[in-house]
């Protein structure tokens, strides 16, 4: 059976990726696409450890049901707000928008 | 559906009516009036169903039609509303129902249905009469629609349901709701052209009278609860005990027993909404209103509400006395008054010239026998009269609307500006008018008491016929009296108007009014005549015995003891024979080579003076009342209490507040409040201007801040349990 460590590994690399594109990328949808990188590491995280922990107890599906709800709320939201910047600035690059500044 | 289910039906279209053309169906006519009228219709029909059922029931007095439902819970107790039908309210249906579909064709006619709209229109005012399109090189003027037309609807849609819910009702306090509900329709009615200040005056005025009136009659229900704990008719005038329990019980006023205390009080209601002296003023001034509405409010609705009340109530009225024994004090002041008013209506009724002011008068003058009447026990009687009277006074309402609109056609046609509805500038339109004519003789035939054929013979005969036989000597001459002077008016009034030669041009191009209008005319000349026949009496030479007195069998099954019909005897008879026929011929003799001036006025005198200024109890109350009402208002309230007194100490307040104020602020609010409120906002801003250059508006720079920090803490965190 594969160890337990081995998840933890690949959802830590998974956040990593993600947090890379977050900071990294100047595209808004790339930053988007990296922060639906780190909830979904997060929930492999949540996923193994319910398996490897705590089998009897259902919490942790459902914390990753929850996850994904909050994810595609947020992608939603999201993507509207890209489009509706994009509509007014022409851009979607993220060191551009800088409004909210002193 | 049983009949009881149907009842309550009966007052809800026109209701319905009332906001479907408000809300939805202003804009167009031709809607608005088949909305209103179709309403009526509904009304009629299950009113008349209802009527049969009621004639059909055995004993309907004791086993009435009735259901009634809680409505207000009070503490412990409930105030329930319901219908009753009992003979009463059956014969009172009927003529409502009648009159009110009559008067609700009668005016799409009057109010110019498919006539052009008059340049000079506008809502507010009667219509001035539109160019002729037919032939406009003649440059006559036709008339033209009301500008307020649907509205006209609505209104008179809402005052049927006030009147059939009163009828209708079971108990005082519904009642009382159909009576106030009339109140403000008669308000809005008579105000109807309300850009005409007379209009507007006449509107406030009845308005204002009639509620003297009902403050007492709401006194009078609130006491009669407080004694009895209920207002269902039945319980109270159906019931030997209460009755018993209220006619000995002493009231506050010595003299007076609890009932009769509550029945003056009732009666004072009722002496406003029928115009009785001395509340009479507001009606003959009502006229300002459209003819429909004097029609409704005169003969079919609000003045016959008024002494549908007292017979509803006589029970009550008359706790304490019986049948052929002396009076009670009210039954005293109901007598009195009622015959009193019959009187001094009908003199002032002489020396009017205005069509429908006659026909006002005379409607005060015939309620007031009505009352007398019944302050003399002749319930039947009066029962009798109010219902041929409703009828034949809503036949001359119409007749006499009919009549100027005749008129205006001809001032119209001619433009000559002369009033359409002064009669002495009528004359010789029996020709022009048949029809009008026609039912105009035979309803004011009826009025003055025509022996045998009309309606208000029989009525009439009978209210004499029941003073004479009782010993009521003094109501019985008064009211002999009246009826001479009723069938002189009605002479005058048909004479001047119909008879003669055209006194004007505007008289000759007259011309007969619409189908909508005669139809009605010519239904309720029908019952002007035939509405009599039900009760002729028993020992009535001839006559009596042919038909039977239903009327009387009927309607005296309301009573808990039925009434005795009276013993015939030939003095009432003839007295009334000669009185009506007397009247009648004089009245024509007098009038029919009459002028533009009015022959009685040499011969009297002063007298017509007088009379002709109505005794001068509209200038009366105008000293007594309305002038220290405004002195009250204007130079004692106003200007003394509220200038000086009121105005002076809230002045003084005010100075003092002010210098208090001053002082605050300069040497507590200044300094102290808002030296401590400069001091945090200068902090604030200097905090903020060193904060603000982490703000740079760079979304991934906040991330690295974040995710810096994260680690951090993770670190730090590890850090610790590592160690």
């Amino acid at each position: 059976m594969i160890p337990l460590s081995w998840f933890l590994y690949l959802a830590a690399g998974l956040f990593g990726l993600g947090l890379y594109g977050v900071l990294a990328r100047k595209n808004a949808i790339g930053i988007l696409m990296g922060v639906e990188l780190m909830l979904n590491a997060v929930n492999i995280n949540i996923v193994a450890f319910w398996r490897y922990l705590t089998p009897g107890n259902m919490s942790g599906q459902a914390f990753a049901v929850m996850v994904f709800a909050v994810a595609a709320a947020e992608v939603a939201v999201g993507l509207a707000l890209v489009i509706s910047i994009y509509r007014r600035r022409k851009t979607v690059s993220a060191d551009e928008i800088n409004l909210m500044k002193w | 559906m049983s009949t009881e289910t149907l009842i309550w039906l009966i007052p809800l279209p026109p209701l319905l009516a009332f906001f479907l053309i408000l809300l939805f169906t202003r804009r167009n006519h031709a809607i608005s009036h088949t909305v209103g009228v179709g309403a009526a219709v509904i009304s009629w029909l299950i009113g008349m169903l209802v009527f049969i059922a009621a004639i059909g029931a055995e004993h309907l007095g004791e086993h009435p039609f009735a259901s009634s439902i809680g409505w207000l819970p009070l503490g412990d107790q409930t105030l329930s509303i319901g219908v009753l039908i009992d003979p009463l309210s059956a014969v009172t249906l009927f003529f409502v129902a009648w009159t009110v579909l009559m008067i609700f064709i009668y005016s799409i006619g009057y109010h110019n249905f498919g006539q052009p709209k008059g340049a000079h229109d506008a809502p507010g005012l009667p219509p001035h009469g539109a160019k002729d399109a037919k032939h406009p090189e003649l440059g006559h003027q036709v008339p033209s629609v009301e500008p307020m037309y649907a509205r006209f609807f609505a209104f008179i849609a809402l005052f049927a349901f006030g009147m059939f819910t009163l009828v209708v009702s079971d108990n005082l306090l519904t009642l009382f709701v159909g009576w106030e509900i009339m109140g403000l329709c008669s308000y809005l009615l008579i105000g109807f052209w309300y850009a005409k200040p007379s209009a507007r005056d006449a509107a406030i005025k009845a308005f204002i009278t009639t509620r003297v009136g009902d403050v007492f009659m709401l006194l009078g229900i609130v006491a009669l609860y407080s004694a009895t704990g209920t207002l269902n008719f039945r319980d109270i005038l159906y019931n030997h005990e209460v009755l018993q329990h209220l006619a000995s019980t002493p009231s506050i006023i010595a003299g007076l027993s609890a009932a009769g205390l509550i029945g003056l009080l009732l009666f004072i209601g009722t002496v406003g909404k029928s115009a009785q002296w001395p509340l009479h003023v507001w009606l003959p001034d009502a006229m300002e209103g459209p003819t429909p509405v004097s029609a409704m409010i005169h003969a079919a609705t609000m003045v016959s509400a008024g002494v549908y009340m007292v017979l509803r109530m006589f029970p009550l009225l008359s706790a304490g006395w019986v049948e052929g024994g002396a009076l009670t004090p009210t039954m005293t002041v109901m007598a009195f008054i009622g015959a009193f008013t019959a009187l001094f209506a009908a003199t002032i009724a002489l020396t009017q010239k205005d069509i429908k002011r006659v026909l006002a008068y005379s409607t005060i003058s015939q309620l007031g026998y009505m009352i007398a009447a019944l302050g003399i026990g002749a319930y039947v009687a009066a029962a009798f009269h109010l219902v041929t009277h409703a009828f034949f006074k809503a036949l001359l309402f119409l007749g006499s609307g009919s009549v100027i609109h005749g008129m205006e056609h001809g001032v119209l046609h001619t433009g000559e500006h002369v009033d359409a509805q002064d009669m002495f500038n009528m004359g010789g339109l029996k020709n022009k008018m048949p029809i009008t004519f026609w039912t105009f003789v035979i309803g004011g035939l009826a009025l003055s008491g025509f022996p045998l054929i009309t309606a208000g013979f029989w009525s009439k005969d009978e209210i004499l016929a029941d003073a004479f036989g009782n010993g009521h000597l003094i109501v019985f001459g008064t009211l002999a009296l009246a009826a001479l002077l009723t069938a002189f008016y009605t002479a005058r009034q048909i004479t001047l108007t119909f008879l003669g030669q055209p006194r004007t041009k505007a008289a000759e191009h007259a011309s007969e009014s619409v189908r909508t209008m005669t139809l009605p005319l010519v239904v309720l000349a029908v019952f002007a005549i035939a509405a009599g026949w039900v009760g002729v009496p028993e020992h009535f030479p001839g006559l009596g015995g042919l038909l039977p007195n239903w009327f009387h069998d009927f309607v005296g099954g309301t009573l808990l003891e039925h009434p005795e019909g009276v013993a015939f005897s030939m003095v009432p008879l003839l007295t009334s024979l000669a009185v009506a026929l007397g009247g009648l011929g004089l009245g024509w003799l007098v009038y029919r080579k009459a002028g533009q001036a009015d022959p009685a006025r040499k011969p009297l005198g002063p007298v017509y003076t007088l009379l002709e200024n109505k005794y001068y109890f509209d200038e009366l109350y105008e000293v007594l009342f309305v002038r220290p009402a405004r002195w009250l208002a204007e130079s004692f309230s106003y200007l003394f209490i509220d200038r000086r007194l009121i105005d002076g100490f809230l002045h003084r307040v005010a100075q003092v507040a002010f210098s208090l104020g001053s002082i605050f602020r300069n040497y507590f609010d200044a300094p102290v409040v808002n030296g401590f409120g400069d001091l945090t906002a200068s902090l604030t801003q200097s905090f903020g201007r060193l904060l603000r250059r982490v703000q740079t508006g760079q979304v991934q720079q906040y991330l690295l801040f974040v995710a810096l920090l994260a680690f951090g803490g993770l670190f730090y965190y590890l850090l610790n349990v590592l160690r």
